[in-house]
């Protein structure tokens, strides 16, 4: 996964609150291996009337090359699914912007290099009202924690390890390995102090 | 003096292995469990050419796409597939399977306490959002997504940064027919979806400390719907006496040093939350969700909400959910008919579950077909040796293998556009137990007595005259 500091691309507007794990992306599609890509999973039933005809009054069906989402409140609650990200990266999605975001899914978001960025409700309704139906150009610092969308100058909240963890694209797994002497000393000790802490044998 | 501290605190120290100046701690966790869903996780293990760093701690079960019928033969290649993908990865890392013949399989939430791999002061990692259920024992547990699972299957620890702490307190008694489930939906009601979002939620108070290890595992696992991180119950003599003896729980001198080293797990006198809220749980009615979110719920006593009537940022949300329901502003929730019932989750699957339900259908019968799914193998046997099955057989439900099932559908067990379903699942989200289905989610005793009228009713009426 790479790291990003600026994202120039084209915002549109998703104007609902608590768009659940479950909606981002149905469980149906969830045992398709990331290669196959989850981009056309996105949003899957909300995009599609019951005939399965793409919804004509959804901006994000309207429109092609969306990369920034505008949502309402608490997007990504629900469950752990990492595909929900998956089906927003593969979509081409850089960033979602919005006053609250699901706990799981944030992070989720930021091990994809998908920006979640919060801002005030009365920003996120005025920015909501202003795309309306259509796409708007925008430009998405990460240093500045500027949204610059339509003259306007929005500023973002985002953990600042997070942000830092955007930039450089790092992974985890590579970051822990520094930390191995430090792991080992742990489980060392909890397994004399706390060997309770360990599954007994079954019989 | 020291400064009073918190549950959370207390746990989030005995596992800190590192803090960074931004404040992001690495975590040891003690226990890791995996499930058909992990398979991004493993790609990602696989693509490094890494192992798992502690197999012993690792444990694995076929839930999510378990079939409850003929298992013998499962029809859908896709799930065959998520199925053989986990024995797989089970075999190659050497984790212990609780595979679809095992005596003790499972949803991994009721099988990790019922085996004793859940405990009081661990802290427990699983790639489902529902992990917090085993905050009912005192322990740190949390739902990780699958880049995080894999980081856990790598190192056998995941990084956090602490949450601020909140507290719920419950006094008072419960109400018959009043049970964790209503408790749950009541506080995410009247809090909303995100009430307790970004937070570790500690449950006390007289009503809390008055439920059975089910019970709290009910509400611990509804917590994750108010959008909290972890929800937990400090342990006392109720955990204790669910622990002890179990497979995987310790024994001998780890027992004795576990009694120790789990009685200083308590929040302190005048630790400080960030957030304290209150409820009288004889306040607390049957409730039913008649929305798409799980904080659209209401006693069902009540009217279906007039959109109207609610503030602006409730109001849209509430109009698409009733067009979504399919129901009228202003019409009593008492009555709405029903084309099915479901009983069964991590969320409402156990045996006391099961004897809620089976205590409103003894020698009645159901108008409407259902699904009775138990929460493990386990529960199905002893649920069969208490009779209950034939509870629910007579009354024409129907008695089925242990899975997620219907709460999730991954399986197959879906309900059908359009059709209305009372479930003692988690998440009334659209679409979640099938394309167009609509759900309402309420205790197990509520689908039950849902099933004898056909339709939303309360189940106190039903419980007269039948011992508690």
């Amino acid at each position: 996964m790479g790291g990003w500091t600026q994202h120039n691309g084209q915002a549109i507007a998703l104007p609902l609150a608590n768009v659940d794990t479950d909606q981002l992306i149905p469980a149906r599609f969830m045992s398709v291996p990331r290669a196959d890509g989850y981009g056309n999973f996105l949003l899957h039933d909300l995009r599609r009337d019951a005939q399965g005809t793409l919804r004509s009054d959804l901006p994000l069906n309207a429109h092609s090359g969306a990369s920034v989402l505008v949502a309402g409140r608490n997007f990504g609650s629900g469950s752990s699914r990492e595909a929900a990200v998956y089906a927003l990266v593969d979509a081409g999605f850089h960033a979602v912007i919005a006053p609250s975001f699901g706990d799981i899914f944030a992070s989720n978001a930021v091990n994809n290099g998908l920006l979640p960025a919060r801002i005030e409700d009365a920003a996120c309704e005025a920015l909501l009202a202003q795309l309306g139906a259509g796409m708007l150009p925008v430009t998405v610092d990460l240093h500045a924690s500027t949204i610059a969308i339509n003259g306007t100058i929005l500023t973002f909240a985002l953990e600042e390890s997070w942000r830092i963890k955007l930039i450089n694209g790092w992974d985890d797994i590579d970051l822990t390995q520094q930390y191995t002497p430090d792991i080992s000393r742990y489980k060392d000790n909890r397994s004399q102090t706390a060997s309770w802490a360990w599954p007994a044998a079954a019989d | 003096m020291s400064t009073p501290l918190t549950l959370l605190d207390k746990l989030w120290a005995a596992h800190e292995i590192v803090t960074r100046q931004d404040g992001v701690s690495l975590l040891w966790v003690d226990r890791h469990l995996v499930h058909e869903g992990s398979h991004h996780a493993f790609a990602k293990l696989a693509a490094r050419s890494a192992h798992v760093a502690a197999p012993e701690l690792t444990f694995a079960v076929v839930d999510h796409y378990a079939p409850t019928r003929n298992r013998a033969h499962i029809a859908d290649p896709q799930i065959a597939r998520m199925i053989d993908t986990l024995r797989a990865n089970a075999a190659t890392h050497g984790l212990r399977l609780f595979d679809l013949g095992d005596p003790a399989q499972g949803i991994v939430h009721v099988i990790g306490p019922e085996q004793g791999l859940t405990l009081p002061g661990l802290l427990i990692n699983c790639g489902d959002s529902h992990t917090s259920t085993h905050g009912a024992f005192g322990a740190l547990a949390f739902g990780i997504g699958a880049t995080e699972v894999a980081h856990v299957l790598a190192t056998q620890t995941i990084w956090q940064k602490k949450p601020p702490a909140m507290r719920i307190t419950v006094d008072g008694a419960l109400g018959a027919g009043v049970s964790a489930k209503d408790i749950a939906l009541n506080w995410i009601a009247k809090l909303g979806t995100d009430g307790a979002r970004g937070h570790a939620l500690e449950y006390t108070g007289s009503a809390i400390r008055g439920l059975s290890m089910e019970g709290r595992m009910t509400l611990c696992n509804l917590s994750i719907e108010g959008g909290a991180r972890f929800g937990m119950i400090a342990p006392d003599e109720t955990t204790l006496a669910y622990v002890e003896g179990r497979p995987h729980a310790p024994r001998g001198r780890d027992w004795d040093a576990a009694l120790t080293a789990w009685s200083d797990l308590t929040t302190d006198d005048d630790a400080e939350f960030v957030r304290d809220v209150h409820f009288d749980a004889s306040d607390i009615s049957p409730t039913v969700t008649w929305g798409t979110s799980p904080e659209q719920a209401l006693p069902v006593t009540a009217m279906v909400p007039d959109p109207g009537q609610l503030t602006d940022d409730k109001a849209d949300a509430a109009r698409a959910a009733l067009d979504y329901m399919g129901l009228v502003a202003g019409r009593p929730l008492a009555g709405t008919q029903v084309d099915q019932v479901f009983i069964g989750s991590c969320t409402n699957g156990r045996i006391e579950d099961l004897r809620a339900a089976a205590a409103v259908l003894a020698g009645r019968q159901a108008k409407v077909p259902g699904i009775v799914s138990p929460g493990s193998a386990l529960i199905k046997a002893q649920a069969e040796a208490e009779g209950l099955d034939k509870v629910f057989t007579d009354a024409g439900l129907d008695w089925v293998a242990s899975g997620c099932s219907m709460c999730v559908g991954m399986n197959g067990d879906l309900v059908a556009e359009g059709k209305r379903c009372a479930s003692s699942t988690n998440r009334n989200f659209r679409g979640r137990q099938g394309r167009g289905a609509r759900t309402h989610l309420m205790s197990p005793a509520m689908v039950a007595a849902a099933a004898v009228a056909g339709a939303l009713t309360d189940v106190r009426p039903l419980l007269q005259g039948r011992p508690a």
